[in-house]
């Protein structure tokens, strides 16, 4: 009786199998429902989060946010819906039609896409592959190939920029993301997502605090939000591979964007937190989704709070954050994790004690890093100006 | 096991197909009112000149290089990641001055300036 999602699975194949369908069409049409449901869930998060977003951002530069449609303006991304469907497109003139047309459901297919293979529960479980970590990679990378087209085909100069900073930007932050999934790979000994999962005890973010940290600010980057925003740098670059799109297309790549950030969100809940796991989560697996989504959501906001919080970094300094700290210090990570995780399989200690020396070496690593990074950090020369003349107004003390 | 490669074949139908919805039905239900001015490029609203598909600036390609080397060795490195319980220390310690040969060909490019941007 505890699995509620187990007893409608079965109560619909049992009413499939009543009605004389095959064994095979049940399945494949349990698998069509569970795969509309997970993809429908995805767009109603969306609808919640951008209200969500959008009050925390007005909340947190001192404004109100969306207060107008509805109590709270909660109904506010129906309207901007109601809106942005009856919007007209423009195509512009030269544009790549074919091309320009694809990207936007590129965009969002290869987003929704890696929702397929996520653990939900401990029997809710999408797709549970061997290569489960590849292929979120794989269909992953599938979001740029999405930018590059868009930018390259709208015959824009702006978007056209735009897409050649994802090249240089996106795929330069994909190493130490992938780098960094190797280490809870690496300690599970699994590529299997619902093996990873079971195999946190305790949540990897604790055993692999460094491989977190990167992956967190890495996959920020592939987000492509502030402070990382640099593909649509709106006072560079207009609105970067985007400036020719109106209407429902424009709308996908918005959508899109927010889904990622809730994915990486998941994705770190997967393999940072500890996925479905919890209090009673595996006696009653709705429990699991619960812990799925909720942790999700909150790396989400928390995310938000650093993107509302920072100012965007200039393309060098961002790339030499990415080539010169982060892919060697995510390099020695993987090493040092590497040995000592099988120098310790040598010896039967006890779990606490590997914990204990994994978060310890992490952290030294993390530290020594910090500290070569700080002493070659070269100093940028500045002018020096001498103190501008004020204008004082008459019987005012300068002082 | 097929069944699940069944299942992701299902989803990136649907994941495909909910977008596509997505982006056709405004054609049915939005106004349409094409003129030559709308269709104009938007560059901060000054006309648009010459050719947009210019020669970029080569440090991009460089980058793009790159990153194929070191998305590769990570191919390489995960069934390494998988196997590494069972494997002998020889074989970790070969895995690990992979890495390192790679490692050095990133100080390599480091000191040659070819990870500046500039």
């Amino acid at each position: 009786m505890a699995d509620l999602i187990n007893l409608i699975e079965n109560w619909i194949k049992n009413l499939l199998l009543g009605w004389g369908a095959s064994a095979g069409l049940t399945g494949f049409i349990l698998q069509a429902l569970g795969s509309v449901l997970v993809v429908m869930v995805c767009f109603a998060i969306v609808i919640v989060l951008i209200w969500v977003e959008r009050k925390l951002a007005g909340r947190l530069q001192d404004r109100f946010g969306p207060n107008r449609a509805g109590p709270y303006g909660i109904f506010q991304s129906f309207a901007d819906m109601i809106k942005i469907f009856t919007k007209e497109y423009v195509t512009p003139a030269g544009a790549e039609k074919g091309l320009y047309n694809i990207a936007p459901v590129l965009a969002m297919a290869s987003v929704l896409a890696i929702w397929a293979v996520f653990p939900f529960a401990v029997n809710v479980i999408g797709a549970d592959i061997h290569v489960g970590v590849l292929y979120i990679v794989a269909v992953g990378a599938f979001g740029i190939l999405a930018i590059l087209m868009a930018g390259w085909s709208s015959n824009n100069k702006y978007a056209l920029l735009g897409a050649s900073r994802s090249v240089a930007m996106l795929i330069s932050y994909e190493i130490p993301m992938v780098i960094a999934l190797l280490v809870p790979v690496l300690l599970s000994h699994s590529m299997k997502l619902s093996v990873i999962v079971e195999a946190q005890e305790p949540w990897f973010i604790f055993v692999a605090p460094l491989a977190a940290l990167i992956f967190s600010i890495s996959s920020m980057a592939e987000i492509g939000k502030a402070p990382f925003d640099l593909l649509e740098a709106e006072s560079e670059l207009v609105a970067g591979y985007h400036t020719e799109y109106s209407g429902m297309k424009f709308g996908m790549f918005y959508v899109a964007e927010f889904l990622h950030q809730f994915t990486v969100g998941a994705l770190i809940t997967i393999f940072f937190l500890g996925g479905w796991t919890g209090p009673m989560a595996v006696r009653w697996p709705i429990l699991g989704v619960i812990y799925f989504y909720g942790k999700s959501l909150f790396i989400y906001l928390v995310i938000s709070w650093i993107r509302l919080s920072l100012p965007r970094i200039r393309i060098d300094e961002m790339l030499d954050l990415n080539w010169r700290f982060l892919i060697p210090v995510s390099f020695v990570n993987l090493v040092a994790v590497a040995i000592a995780d099988r120098v310790m399989m040598e010896f039967t200690l006890a779990r606490w004690i590997y914990v204990l020396v994994m978060f310890g070496m992490n952290m030294f690593i993390l530290w020594a890093a910090l500290a070569i990074a700080e002493k070659n950090d070269q100093a940028v020369e500045r002018e020096e100006f001498p103190p501008r003349p004020v204008a004082v107004p008459p019987g005012v003390d300068s002082k | 096991m097929l069944n699940y490669w069944l299942y992701i074949g299902i989803f990136l139908v649907v994941a495909v197909v909910v977008p596509l919805v997505a982006v056709l039905l405004p054609v049915l239900i939005a106004p349409k009112k094409p003129s030559a001015r709308k269709e104009e490029v938007y560059e901060c609203g000054i006309e648009s000149k010459g050719n947009v598909r210019i020669q970029f600036k080569s440090q991009y390609y460089i980058y793009a290089l790159i990153f194929l080397i070191f998305d590769i060795e990570v191919i390489f490195l995960f069934p390494w990641a998988v196997a590494l319980g069972e494997l002998p220390i020889f074989a970790v310690v070969e895995g690990v001055i992979f890495i390192a040969i790679l490692f050095a060909g990133l100080i390599y490019a480091m000191r040659k300036g070819a990870l500046a941007w500039s």
